[in-house]
């Protein structure tokens, strides 16, 4: 690992208030309630930075309205701000990302992650990496990079 | 049948299950499905087995596939792809524990009886040339590595190829030349060819974007029955089309150039992982957004030159991404998917009703 923090001062914002989520007026409780941005946020929002004790959230890496939800075609897309340019550790949030909403949304969904634009050095690089499943999947058999993703998910299980 | 006249449609036979992740690939076993043999072929999968699949006699319908075998407890990472020798006999399995194992079909049983090592890390890809004389396998490690089969079932490396500049994620050995293919994260499909007078392996055609290729990940190519024209599929949605001289020179070293004949875009909205021309001429593509396409040269267009059109779109033809398609060698009709979804469909072309 390297030794110095890739951004030794981040700025950290205050976390918004968690909405209590409003019951749909619907008599039928079996009723299909569709998944929308904020539900998506509250699976995401809590995940540890890998290398500060804060949340994506608390670090405006993440933001309710980078969310984009097609439930009507089970399409989801993260777009993600890293606080850096040169911010090695983008590669390692997208796969957190990506781990957190396999693991949570129905197997139906498909979810794509990407850097917001001009806001990384190496944005296609990333980009292309994290959408490739065979690399994703390649990666997430390498001990190392598990546990690093399993501890940046661990409060977002608390 | 005429493929151009007539609504066709994509039929399910059978849904295989017992992988407990992700199916990556499928591979029918050439030297199988006719002449009284049944029909076999092998998956493999995330959940690091490969599986052996055997269509079992019966009266009522054209397929009934059960398990035959397991092959465990040798790959201890995913098995990414696996290929039957020409003669049916060996089954090559690549994985991402950077080895790729050959297993032998002894009676009732597959046992391994090699392994292949060298590669630094994931071996995505495993093809044998048409005589079986040689294997090649490719890597994250941007190599393509050629393995000569020897006696006794050992395997000698006689080329390790370097120019990719990204991950290899498939390597195809023509159907009948020894020219092999390879295909790249880094969004070209290499042509490599043996040079008559020094044995020497290089690349002599890189099929990249200057000349109309791919701009996204190339996951997989396939060829036609006659070897003159290659279906290649990426992530950049498109399938594309390339072709080479027919007339095979014999006195060159068997390498005749490839160009661009077509793209066929405006079809897919997800990744293309695979692709596959069956002997009588119907692309099937699987992709990232659970459908199964079939596609055919349209022979209307001959004053413009070949162009293809879409046969059929089966929609949900899993309930996740499709990763593998493959026609039987035998069975023109006959199709078999693999999934994320964990299973394998066994699929007929039919006439519609």
């Amino acid at each position: 690992m390297v030794s110095g923090l890739i951004n030794a001062n981040p700025v950290v914002y205050e976390r918004k208030e968690r909405r209590v989520r409003t019951a749909p007026f619907s008599a039928d409780e079996y009723a299909v309630e569709p998944i929308d941005q904020q539900e998506i946020f509250d699976h995401i929002r809590d995940i540890k930075d890998p290398e500060h004790p804060y949340s994506l959230e608390e670090l405006k890496v993440v933001t309710e309205d980078a969310i984009e939800v097609d439930d009507k075609h089970s399409h989801v897309r993260v777009t993600f701000t890293p606080t850096v340019e040169h911010c090695s550790m983008a590669t390692v949030i997208g796969l957190c990302l990506r781990v957190k909403l396999m693991r949570s949304l129905p197997s139906r969904y498909k979810v794509d992650i990407r850097i917001a634009p001009g806001t990384h050095a190496t944005e296609a690089a990333v980009n292309k990496q994290l959408n490739d499943k065979e690399r994703v999947a390649a990666a997430l058999e390498n001990p190392n990079l598990l546990d690093m993703v399993d501890e940046c998910l661990a409060p977002t299980y608390a | 049948m005429d493929l151009l006249e007539g609504n066709l449609e994509l039929k399910e036979i059978q849904k295989l299950e017992g992988h407990t992740d992700r199916v990556w690939s499928v591979a029918w076993n050439p030297a199988t499905g006719a002449a009284g043999i049944p029909a076999m072929f092998a998956s493999c999968s995330g959940d690091k087995t490969v599986r052996i699949w055997q269509q079992t006699p019966s009266a009522r319908c054209s397929a009934s596939f059960e398990c035959k075998a397991v092959l465990e407890e040798t790959h201890n990472r995913t098995v990414r792809s696996c290929a039957w020798s020409p003669s049916g006999k060996l089954l090559a399995t690549a994985s991402f524990d950077a080895t790729t194992a050959i297993w032998e079909h002894i009676g009732d049983d597959f046992e391994c009886v090699s392994t292949l090592e060298g590669h630094e890390n994931e071996v995505k890809s495993v093809s044998w040339n048409a005589s079986g004389s040689l294997l090649a396998t490719c890597s994250r490690d941007k190599s393509v590595w050629i393995w000569e089969v020897q006696p006794g079932n050992e395997f000698e490396c006689v080329a390790v190829l370097q120019g990719h500049t990204q991950d290899v994620k498939m390597v195809k050995w023509h159907p009948f030349m020894d020219v092999l293919f390879s295909c790249s994260y880094d969004n070209t499909v290499k042509v490599w060819a043996e040079d008559g007078d020094t044995d020497d392996w290089h690349c002599v055609q890189t099929l990249g974007e200057p000349n109309n290729g791919h701009t996204s990940t190339v996951w997989a190519l396939s060829f036609n029955s006659t070897g003159d024209k290659m279906v290649t599929c990426s992530d950049d949605l498109t399938l594309k089309i390339w072709e080479t001289d027919s007339r095979i020179p014999q006195e060159t070293d068997g390498y005749m150039p490839w160009r661009h004949l077509s793209t066929l875009t405006g079809y897919h909205d997800r990744t293309i992982f695979s692709v596959h021309w069956s002997s009588e001429g119907v692309i099937a593509s699987g992709a990232a957004d659970d459908a199964i396409r079939l596609f055919i040269e349209n022979k209307d267009g001959l004053v413009d030159g070949p162009s293809y059109k879409m046969l059929l779109k089966k929609e949900k033809a899993h309930d996740m991404d499709v990763n593998s398609v493959q026609w039987s060698p035998k069975e023109q009709r006959l199709l078999a998917s693999a999934s994320d979804d964990g299973t394998i469909k066994i699929w007929e072309m039919v006439p519609s009703s």
